[in-house]
């Protein structure tokens, strides 16, 4: 599996989606407080941010005894880099050959 | 990101196709720097004390400066952050920065930027939130194809 696959795998679920938001909200939280907001096990919790950090979406620290969750959003921005400027780069050029085309013909 | 609350502490990390040598470099000389760090210098000796300062490459204007705290090439640099290029943040106490390079199987080196000590700094911390992001992804770039991203086309 390549880092996108990783990436793009763990964005394709709702439940990793929302704990991504909850840490965009606020960083730095322990798996309780993530529980606590979901109705899911504390097993099951736990799952979802694996498949989280070994997409390099969460980075864990330690705190004392705690274990906190932080927010990675650099892969996401390598996604848009890779996947989202290069199309957008596109479309916009073919708007601008329409445009010249037309106004060619005018 | 706008949107985001500000963190006392901000965790960064990117997967790079170098050594970490390189990595090191890239974040120590001021011809790497200007390619992805927003076009700015990096001017320091890494001696623990002496300032770090990030300089605006075509007008010698410092917009970042601090002191190195620890430097362990190519394992690790720590110092401290104050960004001038805004009045708001100019005005808050020095946060802290800490590069962290590990050498990971197949040729990947692991680098991890910890921006913490943002406690005092709400506008230095919402004012860098996006921007690490920015500059990770352009430091991949130019370490593994040798090029600067892209700049905005629009």
């Amino acid at each position: 599996m390549t880092d996108d696959d990783r990436i793009f795998r763990a964005l394709a679920d709702p439940t990793r989606r929302h704990l991504l938001d909850r840490l965009f909200e606020r960083d730095g939280r322990t798996l309780t407080e993530l529980e606590s907001e979901l109705e899911m096990t504390r097993f099951g919790v736990m799952k979802h941010l694996r498949v989280l950090e070994e997409a390099g979406l969460v980075l864990t620290r330690r705190s004392g005894r705690e274990k906190l969750h932080y927010l990675n959003p650099v892969p996401i921005r390598l996604i848009h880099d890779r996947w989202i400027d290069k199309y957008r780069e596109r479309q916009v050029s073919a708007l601008a050959d329409l445009k010249s085309e037309l106004e060619d013909t005018a | 990101m706008s949107t985001m609350t500000e963190q006392a502490t901000q965790v960064y990390a990117v997967f790079i196709r170098a050594t970490p040598e390189q990595v090191w470099d890239a974040i120590t000389k001021p011809e790497f720097t200007t390619k992805y760090f927003h076009g700015t210098k990096i001017e320091s000796s890494f001696e623990p004390g002496t300032p770090y300062l990030s300089v605006a490459g075509d007008r010698d204007e410092t917009v970042v400066d601090g002191e190195i705290v620890e430097s362990d090439p190519p394992r690790m640099l720590r110092h401290t952050w104050r960004a001038l290029y805004d009045p708001e943040t100019a005005e808050e106490p020095h946060s802290r920065v800490t590069w962290e390079i590990e050498a990971q199987e197949g040729g990947v080196t692991k680098l991890t930027v910890t921006h913490d000590q943002l406690e005092a700094a709400p506008k230095t911390a919402e004012s860098v939130a996006g921007g690490w992001s920015y500059v990770l992804s352009g430091l991949k770039t130019l370490l593994e194809t040798g090029k600067p991203l892209s700049t905005e086309s629009m």
